[in-house]
């Protein structure tokens, strides 16, 4: 029975992929029939797209299936730019975003200010990891931070951000902690990839030494054993299978370096439409299948939802902003 | 006989009747959507996305579907080079080099068969080469750092001014038109916006894709606009595919270089298609020597970088699938897709998924032979466009590189860009300056630049280190021989034109 309901759903599937095109239309019965990923399929903001309209409908929260739409550009500058011009008050969409975004908020990389907006939620939280490779001479994070404080070009960085991004930021936070001087900070040598995979490929191969980054993107490589996990930038110790991982907290340094997902919408959304959009992620996040998806691909479950959540965005620009002008990046 | 358990396995998983059809379906799929100007591969398959989902594919049956699509798309691309002298994608821009002039000849038919068993025998060296020796080539793909892709990125410029046959001078002179535009963008190590004026949507930089349409399919509009005006163009015989046949077999050797250059480009995450497809060309070129008929529509300037760019597309997977590293655009997405479906790629996939992975492996066998049998007699059917009248095709090409640049970034900026594009096209191909060098160099020269940098923020600033290792050295004597060679060759011939 099992196989032939499959073959009928292959056979319903390939005979509309043979009409080519099928959009669905967007639907004005239920909030959110639309996310907009503002980065090129494959992404972190396309995924988190893809996952969350997925189960959306999958859960019967909404109509239709959520159309996801790609607007890359200017790492999110782009659709924010386009949401505040003409769709400030679409009250059927939602838009991926990250601290990666707020991070451009802070630094003044963004055409406006995060008032333009009405933030919705976050949904879950990456966690930040600080890598070596596993025949690294660094045993421990202090052995790490003390070869840092000693002589800050003797150990090159490497992760998924430019100078100022956010993993730079949190290797800069760490160093801090462990208590380099601001002024060195320039010292560190930091070497931007395009993702944090191939950052640990690269640390793998002995091109860099130590990779600051997000723990779902690598994963695979610390079950497989093939690097060392010298901290956890969580507040508590992870769940399993991850639960193992020291935290940064628990040697001595009190770094916490969250990458949360989560969305916001136009900042002309009316308050009604404004708090059924919340209630929906809400009930999506209450959802034992969203506590599966979020472990399947290394985020910790972690909702902030409406004004707590702009409060939380408010607040961590105001903590960007402090950390880049103490290492230059902004004056 | 552990991989071929394996494999054996994998193949009873590919014979579902499911899966079967689902190859079919894709194969057919990607190649129509190959072959649209504008549409590749990175398109077909986030368009198909959704699809699968809403239809609760299982992850192996999607994962099928899906990478049937990305094998199609690298078929289907060649089709509007060869004949409209579009390329569908960037893979299959070397492909307009010799595949038009081909066409031109009225052996528009051969040069479909020939690129259509180039790209069955470079598909299936890759997909061989993924069963055989994914493991080992990781270890190999790990040991390129920063420095070494730089070196492999120099190579590609050395030989640069290779592409064309037309003035080294303007070649090059192109080239560094398309190395100026590559700056334009944020500077991802600083965070410093270079040139965008206040326009966030060049902040990532200008798309390939948009300047490659623009490039190709508008400005070969305007030609035709032009040509209309002046007494219509002469309708184009294509003629059959059966002596691509025969032709294919006097390229055997050309497709086995352009193959295996093709696979390792592949597997190097950040080298990718368009650069195994380039370096494919121009080393048989040089290869060849003046013994070849480049550029004027020589068989073997169809098949090297056909092969080349079909064999990348087998190798990309080797990082995705063991990695968990995306070596191009369609790797990412279909990384993306796998996450979603709480499918972690990475060293313990392979362990983990054999179902998945090993299906996937048959099905690339699968999929290519019926590529090369849907391919073959198919040549007919493209062949109707052209026979299309002029009215009808050059609106629609117009069309389609309209609405598939829209779908890439859903805003209007895009179409501006690649009018604008269109318009340089034109300026320069009326100048007799080759335009295939502006989109390598805009391609190229930004990984070309990162990487360099990259290696500077490692050594500190010390530029040995792009020459400490024995991989750069080697990639550097070779550029250096390929180099001197094409100087001394152009001396000689120099030389005996003299004395005659």
């Amino acid at each position: 029975m099992a196989i032939f309901k499959r073959s009928v759903n292959g056979v319903a599937a390939t005979a509309l992929l043979g009409l080519g095109l099928a959009f669905s239309a967007p639907s004005q019965a239920l909030p959110i029939s639309e996310c907009l990923a503002p980065a090129d399929p494959g992404g972190g903001w396309d995924f988190t797209c893809r996952s969350v309209g997925k189960l959306l409908y999958e859960l019967d929260l909404v109509e239709n299936p959520v159309q996801v739409t790609n607007m890359p550009g200017g790492v999110g500058a782009v659709a924010y730019a386009d949401v505040a011009n003409s769709r400030a008050d679409d009250s059927d969409l939602i838009v991926a975003t990250s601290t990666v975004g707020v991070t451009q908020i802070a630094q003044g990389r963004y055409p406006s200010g995060a008032d333009t907006m009405r933030w919705l939620a976050m949904l879950g939280t990456d966690v930040g990891v600080i890598l070596v490779d596993d025949d690294s001479q660094y045993e421990t994070l202090e052995q790490l931070l003390d070869a840092v404080v000693e002589e800050p070009s003797s150990v090159v960085m490497a992760g998924s951000s430019g100078v100022g991004g956010w993993d730079h930021i949190r290797a800069l936070m760490l160093a801090k902690a462990a208590g380099l001087p601001s002024d060195q900070f320039g010292g560190m040598r930091w070497v931007q990839f395009d993702g944090g995979g191939p950052a640990v490929t690269q640390m793998m191969g002995g091109h860099v030494d130590v990779v600051s980054t997000d723990l779902g993107e690598i994963a695979g490589f610390i079950e497989s054993g093939d690097v060392r996990v010298l901290a956890v930038l969580s507040e508590a110790p992870l769940s399993p299978p991850f639960d193992e991982l020291p935290t940064a907290a628990s040697q001595g340094y009190d770094v916490v370096g969250y990458n949360w997902r989560g969305f916001y919408t136009g900042g002309e959304v009316s308050d009604a439409d404004y708090a059924t959009m919340v209630d929906t992620l809400k009930a999506l996040y209450d959802s034992s299948e969203w506590k599966t998806v979020a472990k399947n691909s290394g985020l910790e479950p972690l909702w902030r939802g409406g004004e707590e959540f702009s409060a939380f965005v408010r607040e961590s620009i105001e903590q960007v902003e402090e950390i880049s002008r103490e290492i230059g990046v902004i004056q | 006989m552990d991989i071929l358990s394996s494999l054996a396995h994998g193949f009873t998983v590919a014979i579902e009747p499911q899966h079967l059809f689902l190859v079919l379906i894709g194969c057919i799929i990607g190649t129509l959507i190959g072959a649209l100007p504008g549409l590749g591969p990175v398109n077909g398959v986030a368009l198909m996305i959704p699809l699968t989902f809403n239809f609760g594919l299982a992850p192996t049956a999607a994962l099928i579907l899906l990478v049937s699509i990305y094998y199609g798309c690298m078929y289907g691309g060649r089709i509007s080079s060869i004949l409209l002298n579009i390329p569908g994608d960037e893979p299959a821009m070397m492909t307009t080099l010799d595949g038009y002039p081909m066409a031109l000849k009225g052996r528009g038919g051969e040069a479909l068969g020939i690129s259509a068993v180039a790209s069955f025998v470079g598909a299936t060296i890759a997909t061989v080469g993924l069963t055989l020796f994914a493991p080992l080539l990781v270890g190999f793909a790990i040991r390129f750092g920063p420095a070494e892709y730089f070196a492999l990125f120099l190579l590609a410029f050395a030989t640069i001014g290779g592409v064309t046959s037309g003035s080294f001078t303007k070649s090059f002179i192109a080239a560094c038109i398309g190395l100026l535009l590559g700056t334009v963008g944020i500077d991802p190590v600083s965070s410093v916006p270079r040139y965008t004026f206040g326009w966030y949507e060049i902040y990532s930089g200008i798309d390939f894709i948009v300047a490659l349409v623009g490039l190709f399919a508008i400005s070969e509009c305007l030609f035709f606009l032009e040509d209309t005006r002046h007494g219509s163009k002469p309708r184009i015989q294509v003629g059959s595919a059966i002596p691509g046949m025969k032709s294919s077999l006097r390229c055997g050797p050309t497709i086995g270089r352009g193959s295996l250059i093709g696979f390792i480009s592949g597997v190097l995450p950040g080298a990718g298609a368009s650069l195994g497809s380039f370096l494919a060309y121009v080393l048989e070129k040089r290869w060849l020597g003046r013994k070849g008929d480049f550029g004027k529509g020589d068989p073997r300037g169809v098949a090297a970088p056909e092969a080349g760019n079909n064999a990348a597309a087998g190798g990309a997977l080797i990082p995705m699938l063991s990695l968990g590293i995306p070596g191009s655009g369609t790797t990412a997405v279909l990384l993306a897709v796998l996450l979603t479906m709480n499918i972690t790629p990475g060293p313990l996939l392979f362990e983990q998924q054999p179902d998945i992975v090993w299906g996937l492996v048959a099905a690339l066998f699968i999929g290519n032979i019926m590529l090369l049998i849907l391919n073959i007699p198919l040549v007919g059917l493209f062949a109707r466009v052209l026979q299309a009248p002029p009215w009808f095709l050059m609106p629609m090409v117009v069309l389609v590189a309209f609405v598939g640049i829209y779908s890439l970034s859903n805003s209007a900026f895009d179409l501006y860009m690649m009018l604008a594009f269109g318009v340089l096209g034109y300026i320069m191909r009326k100048l007799e300056f080759p335009t295939v060098p502006v989109v390598l160099g805009l391609l190229l020269g930004g990984q070309m630049e990162f990487n360099l940098r990259r290696a500077m923020a490692i050594s500190g600033g010390d530029w040995s280190i792009l020459w400490s290792s024995g991989i750069s050295i080697g990639i550097y004597a070779f550029a250096g021989i390929l180099m001197i060679a094409g100087l001394v060759y152009g001396l000689l011939v120099n030389q005996r034109g003299k004395l005659r």
